[in-house]
């Protein structure tokens, strides 16, 4: 049996199979007019000033450890544009993540930034086996969110053919996949499930769909949903991972060996580190994803700390790529929470309930996954002031909450109102969240 | 007139009921009548009882959200059409009621309902010239 579960394809073989030594000086150098374009950013401006750091000064890779980092209150810190380095008109492209609170973070895009963009979506693409003359459908959301514009790109990059379906409507997405003779779908794993379920529960066989290939990101997943959706759908599914504040998808990704995610090292350097300590985990072990740009204009990002919780691998590939490896992420290094591919902060709850009255209750979040699909509820706890004798009142009061909470994070929420005294109350950091879908990998 | 009720906020699981009644029997409060607005997730009960403010200091005592209500208890005829005519009157004065239930005692051939309006000291002025039995707490709690 090949060790490849496809055929092993590489799109730009001079970048992604690149001697080792070669790339690790061309890293120093794209490293350098990083420094360079980040100085246009205030915030980089004083931190810099402040460690004494000059693009001359990064000398090789190893000069990282010196730079600072980059966390997402930074960002927030400088809303709307001030971790932009061009000036406005030389945008193409803005798209937006979700920030802690009301909130969201801008990331910009230059026309080549968008050209990189598109570059690093086809590599993973044809990793997983994209051909041009295939049908692709894009079942993310096409907005803000840097999924459906980001894989919409990486397809024409590829010169197959995009069906931007966008999100939502479960029947017709099927009737699309069917009709449309779809090769090629991009989702997020759960949705592929629930996909999968769906078909099945129409009397559909895997034969009436032409459907081969599938890209998933945008939520934590596991092995044993890959071999359920695989096995399911008849097809073969691969892993990608990206981030807003670093690009949107095209960070890293699968090929045909399947043995990890190659992260696109031209383009981005990644560290991994203890979060407590900020030192370097020994090699292969779990640690925080710390994402440094190389080559992007609008947005430069140094040392972004990601919260992502993966493993990095070194060794070669059979592929023949060149490039290290990250594994599935594990976890996060904070309380954010992905609720259907939508990043979630347990503080834009508590924006959402101070925005209905002035202080917020105690409240929890728990999340189920009753069937393939996440279910999301909050539960507050009922004070005198929130109290009436009316229900039409108590009613009122729980749409609106649930109003505000899908306004800032926009997904929907099930309130429950609930006694008071009767969550369970935390000494320290409270810990607002319940997560009892069980997806440790 | 007014009579105090008190509305309290109960989850709907098993237990939450129970454990209202408890605090109630624990403070040795008789309930004389009750009524529960249920939803699917939660309810509100309406409970009427003598001692109302030493029944709500040991609810709260006990950690639940209690709020107390005016609401008017009147005497309806026990027979067909006495609440009908009860309501053309209220019709007539343009009161609506919110919520309204019944005693588990008679009086009579008269039966006893609260009444919640939005106005309760505005339903009294209207309601004070026409033929309609409005029963004390002296009355109620006797």
């Amino acid at each position: 049996m090949s060790q490849f579960v496809i055929p092993n394809r590489i799109f730009d073989p001079a970048a992604e199979c690149m001697p080792r030594a070669d790339r690790t000086k061309l890293q120093a150098t794209h490293l350098r007019r990083t420094i360079e374009q980040a100085q246009k950013i205030p915030f980089y401006r004083r931190k810099f000033a402040e460690k004494n750091i000059s693009p001359d000064s990064v000398k090789t890779v190893a000069d990282l450890k010196r730079l600072p980092f980059t966390t997402k209150q930074d960002l927030r810190d400088a809303y709307p544009f001030g971790f932009f380095a061009v000036p406005r008109g030389e945008l193409a492209r803005i798209h937006a993540s979700s920030g802690t609170t009301g909130k969201p973070t801008f990331v910009g895009y230059t026309k080549k930034d968008m050209k990189l963009w598109a570059d690093l979506c086809a590599r993973f693409l044809v990793a997983g086996g994209l051909t041009s003359d295939q049908l692709v459908q894009v079942s993310f959301g096409y907005g803000l969110f840097t999924g459906g514009f980001g894989l919409h790109g990486g397809i024409e990059r590829v010169g197959a053919a995009v069906l931007p379906a966008s999100s939502g409507n479960t029947q017709r997405q099927i009737m699309l996949l069917k009709d449309a003779g779809i090769n090629t779908l991009i989702c997020t794993p759960s949705y592929a499930l629930n996909l999968a379920e769906t078909i099945q529960g129409q009397g559909l066989k895997k034969g009436d769909l032409a459907l081969r290939f599938a890209h998933f990101g945008g939520e934590p997943w596991t092995e044993e949903m890959r071999c359920a959706i695989e096995e399911e759908l008849g097809i073969h599914a691969f892993n990608n991972y990206g981030l807003s504040e670093i690009i949107g998808p095209g960070v890293a990704g699968e090929c045909a060996a399947r043995t990890g995610m190659h992260i696109q090292e031209d383009n981005f350097l990644v560290e991994c580190l203890n979060p407590n300590t900020l030192e370097p985990v020994a090699e292969g072990e779990e640690g925080e994803l710390v994402i440094t740009s190389l080559t992007k204009e609008a947005c430069p990002i140094i040392r972004y700390r990601t919260r992502d919780l993966a493993r990095l691998y070194y060794d070669q590939c059979p592929c023949g790529r060149t490039t290290i490896r990250m594994s599935r992420v594990k976890g996060r290094s904070d309380d954010m929470m992905i609720i259907r591919g939508v990043n979630v902060f347990p503080t834009q709850i508590e924006e959402a309930l101070l925005r209905v009255d002035g202080t917020a209750p105690h409240f929890m979040i728990e999340l189920t996954r009753p069937g393939n699909l996440d279910e999301a509820v909050v539960k507050v706890e009922i004070r005198e002031q929130d109290f009436s004798d009316k229900m039409e009142e108590m009613h009122r009061l729980r749409d609106r909450i649930g109003r505000e909470i899908s306004s800032i994070t926009g997904i929907h929420f099930t309130i429950e109102l609930v006694e008071p005294n009767t969550l369970e109350r935390f000494t320290g950091k409270a810990k607002r969240v319940l997560d009892l879908r069980n997806l440790k990998c | 007139m007014m009579i105090k009720q008190l509305s309290l906020f109960v989850e709907n699981r098993p237990g939450a009921l129970s454990a209202v009644c408890q605090v109630l029997k624990n403070n040795r409060i008789n309930i004389r009548t009750l009524s529960l607005a249920d939803t699917q997730q939660f309810g509100i009960l309406r409970l009427l009882v003598k001692e109302y403010e030493k029944a709500k200091e040991a609810l709260e005592a006990a950690g639940l959200v209690v709020k107390v209500t005016d609401v008017l208890a009147l005497t309806v005829p026990d027979h067909p059409g006495g609440l009908a005519d009860i309501l053309t009157i209220f019709d007539k004065h343009k009161l609506s009621v919110e919520y309204m239930y019944a005693f588990t005692f008679g009086r009579e051939d008269k039966s006893v309902m609260v009444f919640r309006f939005e106005h309760p000291e505005q339903a009294v002025e209207l309601l004070k010239n026409e033929p309609i039995e409005l029963v004390n707490s002296a009355d109620l709690f006797r």
